[in-house]
């Protein structure tokens, strides 16, 4: 209790005016730092939104875990995630017919995730995949279509690795013909061995920037993992750094958002949530200086450039949408053999 | 009595500074190694388990001998390039030109250390100075891979901590009256001896003082290695990074980061005897 006390303090302390009338807090990923974004919702609503960077859905339930109700209005949170933050009652429930989830590409709606009993507590913002990401100067484009020719001795120490072992384990299992929803105790086996053949020719295991960096600096020449999240950024001045989804498929991510239980701007943080999925806000979000990656909502199509959808890939959707799993959504239990065999890799 | 009291009252803000910023979160984090996770429910217990698993996954364990390597390598690298170069501004040096040469040598403390770590990674890369520098005096026909590994990060160290270990040494030697080597020359040492059995047993204090101090930053640093390292290999800190990020496991992370502090302890006794914070 007392941990708890002092830990809410300084969440508190850290967010100037938490709580104030006419101002919203949110949890939120980079993405939604960009002003160009932000900006539009705060003049016509003459709010002042407070947004808090986090990266891991732990990092964000600890923070949550650490306030007090009334805190936070708005979280942005990992798809396959929103069960964990309703089963710790911090996401409130989604008035549905407000939602123009109707507009959305069908498969990224997720209905799975994001309701739980009935209920729907979050929306989807924003998926794209986590595939590979290539320098198509560099290597033959043709061989970056299968999975086992990526990480085969040809391109030896010339490849980095994305730094977060679910999709990552995901592209794996799916190179092992496992279906991401069917990773289990059972099959960590095979998919640590492909995890093992991968690691043996990766240069680095590298986070956002630093694999962006890599790819951009010729360090390597493929990113297992990467997708538009990292290279639609340099597409203007590095046309050569593109991405492919394999023939085997790859990982699908998604980002949902949801109002956050207790919020003492519950009208507010609605309309934050329905501006973020509305088509304006879709095309904002979608083409954020942090990273790029496909609006769930299908009608931002209205509003991007044909520049920024040929970067998106705006017409490959279907075919990607069709070829992509959702990536792994384990359990505590499995979640701790996965991320155990990870590190076990990496220390190898 | 009276004297007592004043007495408290001075110490009274230095100990509730101590007592809430130091005893209060190391024993909420000693409370918080012994407590389990149920789930995403934290359990308060008196349980060893999470210290345990410092035995049984090897991965963790591999981590703690990695962070000393690199830790100890660093410390080592830093005093031997450090000390020259405190003793050339402290005796070769002009006077009136050894402000600016210390403030030279600290120049890079300027710099934000992401970006440092960042301009190193640019530096060592495989299209990066160094390789071409090396291509081009024809030392080699292939870019060497620099970047993303224990070179990498204990390039990235040195660099910063050559820095903060110049400066306790120049401060050190500085102190030192000239009449000790002018008594040791007029006894008939030459200026290895005056070095060896005069000089460097008077400076170990500042030497001391500041490879405690690399020794301590070094070891807890998350940044250096994550971006120069390349996750070829983990150490410590980034293994407690992972355990907080997507499963929020602070009981581990708190069995872990005690470790660390485990480590510093013993490397605090190993120097006590020569650790003089004063010469700072």
């Amino acid at each position: 209790m007392i941990l708890r006390t002092i830990l809410g303090g300084t969440a508190l302390a850290c967010i100037a005016g938490a709580g104030a009338a006419q101002e919203l807090n949110a949890l939120v990923w980079c993405d939604h730092t960009d002003d160009a974004l932000i900006e539009p919702f705060e003049q016509e609503h003459g709010v002042t939104v407070n947004l808090r960077e986090y990266e891991g859905t732990g990092a964000a339930l600890a923070l949550l875990d650490q306030s007090r109700p009334g805190d936070w209005d708005v979280m942005v949170i990992d798809g396959i995630d929103v069960f964990r933050a309703v089963e710790a009652g911090y996401l409130a429930e989604l008035p549905v017919d407000e939602l123009p989830t109707g507009d959305f590409f069908p498969e990224v709606v997720m209905e799975a995730n994001n309701v739980v009993d009935g209920k729907t507590y979050a929306v989807t913002e924003k998926f794209g995949y986590n595939t590979i990401s290539f320098n198509s100067d560099k290597v033959d484009p043709a061989d970056m279509d299968d999975l086992a020719a990526v990480w085969s001795e040809k391109y030896d120490g010339r490849l980095s690795i994305y730094d977060y072992y679910l999709p990552v384990m995901g592209l794996a299992a799916i190179a092992e013909g496992i279906p991401t929803a069917e990773i289990g105790a059972d099959n960590l086996e095979t998919i640590g061995g492909t995890l093992s053949d991968m690691r043996a020719r990766a240069a680095s295991v590298a986070g956002v920037v630093a694999a962006q960096t890599a790819l951009a600096t010729g360090e390597v020449d493929i990113v297992v993992g990467g997708g538009e999240w990292l290279t639609a950024v340099l597409a203007e001045e590095r046309p050569e750094l593109t991405w492919t989804i394999p023939e085997q498929g790859a990982v699908r991510w998604a980002q949902s958002i949801g109002v956050v239980e207790g919020s003492e701007n519950p009208d507010l943080a609605l309309e934050f949530v329905k501006y973020i999925v509305s088509p304006e806000g879709q095309a904002r979000l979608a083409t954020s200086s942090c990273f790029w990656g496909m609006p769930a909502n299908a009608r931002a199509g209205e509003i991007l450039t044909d520049e920024q959808k040929a970067v998106l890939r705006w017409d490959d959707q279907p075919d990607y949408l069709s070829r992509t799993q959702l990536y792994p959504a384990p359990d505590a239990d499995l979640d701790i053999e996965m991320q155990d065999l990870w590190l076990e890799t990496l220390q190898q | 009595m009276t004297g007592t009291r004043a007495g408290w009252g001075f110490v009274a803000p230095a100990l509730i500074w101590t007592l809430a910023f130091f005893v209060l979160p190391f024993a909420v984090m000693g409370a918080m190694s012994l407590a389990t996770l149920d789930g995403r429910t934290l359990v308060w217990g008196l349980s060893l388990s999470n210290y345990a698993e410092l035995a049984e996954k090897a991965y963790l364990w591999r981590a703690v001998v990695v962070s000393l390597e690199i830790t100890l390598t660093v410390t080592a690298l830093s005093v031997l390039l450090a000390y020259p170069l405190a003793w050339i501004i402290a005796y070769r040096v002009p006077e009136r030109w050894q402000r600016l040469a210390l403030l030279l040598a600290i120049l890079p403390f300027w710099t934000s250390y992401v970006v440092r770590s960042y301009a190193w990674l640019l530096v060592l890369s495989r299209e990066g100075v160094v390789n071409q520098a090396l291509i081009g005096l024809g030392l080699t026909a292939e870019p060497v891979t620099l970047a993303n590994t224990r070179l990498a990060t204990v390039t990235g160290f040195v660099h910063f901590f050559v820095m903060l270990l110049t400066l306790t040494i120049y401060a050190n030697l500085r102190q030192l009256s000239p009449n000790y080597r002018r008594a040791a020359m007029d006894l008939g040492a030459n200026a290895v001896q005056t070095f060896r059995h005069v000089i460097l047993p008077l400076t170990l204090p500042g030497i001391v003082t500041g490879a405690f101090l690399t020794f301590v930053l070094c070891i807890g640093d998350y940044i250096t290695p994550q971006i120069l390292g390349g996750n070829t290999e983990l150490t410590v800190p980034q293994v407690i990074m992972v355990q907080l990020g997507r499963r929020a496991d602070f009981p581990l992370a708190s069995a872990l980061a005690l470790v660390l502090m485990a480590l510093v302890t013993l490397a605090y006794l190993a120097g006590a005897r020569w650790l003089r914070v004063d010469r700072l």
